[in-house]
């Protein structure tokens, strides 16, 4: 079962978020407002052991378990970027949730998740559709 | 331990540990974090309907929705297993503004019932947080190419400055929504 890796991955990554309350719409609406720390030591010390470790990566060329070169693509900016972003702003303020959290809470029994998560498929799907007629 | 486990874990516990993920990500498989393409996935398994940004072999990234299911075990595990404070340890002046700008008086538990519960979706309110919030999730995430995970955490540590526009833009949207936007609704 070559999945299983990412299952129980995924599954550590859950019980952070929901242990550190990152799911939390509480926890975003204090970030957006700069009253606590939390969230922002959250993400920056994320950020920080990740920059760290891809530096140590590509320092030592160090490759997959299996022996595979790592391989980190670079992102192309095109005009959707900042576009999609405020308007994924709005949507994270609202909902208190970018997509990881959306699944963590509907795991914690939350039942709004799933109307959350089916409106993001439903949001997809329509970005999807329409690309080829929205600025990029 | 026990006592650890059940009550809210500090930034500095689970912010490095989130961390570790990019590099577990990578090393176990050479997979980029980043959870909002798992939707993108879901749409071109379901209903690809011809479109051209949903006609790829998505089961080569079948991996992703393993791990996003691995999110929603770990959410339950998290939250029902483990135990968990019953009310978010928000600070006061958080509370004193949710009070008094957007009327909420219960804040047990993870998302406020008096905006979140499945009978608003009877009303327009319910219908603006639960699916125009989820559908701009959706749309927005897949127009800017990423979330918090695949630009903040992954994007960012990778050094990618098309990460730093689409975190500025996350901000500049949440700072929008709850300073202006916000104020309009309540």
């Amino acid at each position: 079962m070559k999945n299983l890796k990412y299952l129980v991955l995924g599954v550590l990554f859950g019980i952070i978020l929901t242990k550190s309350e990152v799911i939390s719409w509480f926890r975003i609406q204090e970030m957006f407002r700069f009253q606590a720390f939390h969230m922002y030591g959250v993400i920056g010390s994320a950020l920080f052991v990740g920059l760290v470790s891809i530096q140590l990566i590509k320092r030592y060329h160090l490759k997959t378990l299996t022996g595979e070169e790592i391989h980190l693509a670079d992102k192309q900016y095109n005009h959707g970027v900042w576009i999609g972003g405020i308007l994924f702003g709005l949507g994270w303020a609202i909902t208190g949730a970018c997509p990881g959290p959306l699944f963590a809470q509907l795991g914690s029994g939350a039942g709004a998740a799933a109307v959350m998560i089916l409106a993001a498929l439903a949001g997809t799907w329509t970005y999807s559709a329409l690309r080829e007629r929205l600025p990029h | 331990m026990t006592d650890f486990l059940q009550q809210s874990w500090p930034w500095y516990v689970a912010g490095p540990l989130i961390g570790l993920t990019v590099p577990a990500l990578l090393l176990i498989g050479n997979k980029a974090l980043g959870i909002s393409s798992s939707l993108r996935h879901v749409c071109a398994a379901c209903v690809p309907a011809g479109i051209p940004f949903l006609t790829y072999n998505w089961r080569k990234e079948v991996w992703n929705l393993w791990f996003v299911l691995g999110i929603g075990l770990g959410g339950f595990l998290g939250y029902q297993v483990l135990g968990h404070p019953a009310t978010v340890a928000i600070s006061p002046e958080t509370v004193h503004d949710l009070r008094t700008q957007l009327h909420l008086t219960d804040f047990s538990g993870l998302l406020p019932r008096e905006l979140f519960a499945l009978e608003n979706l009877a009303t327009w309110k319910g219908w603006v947080f639960m699916v125009l919030g989820g559908f701009l999730v959706g749309f927005g995430t897949r127009y800017a190419g990423g979330c918090t995970s695949g630009h903040a955490i992954s994007g960012l540590s990778n050094l990618q400055w098309v990460s730093l526009v689409a975190v500025v833009g996350f901000f500049a949207g949440g700072l929008l929504m709850t300073w202006v936007i916000y104020p309009l609704l309540f």
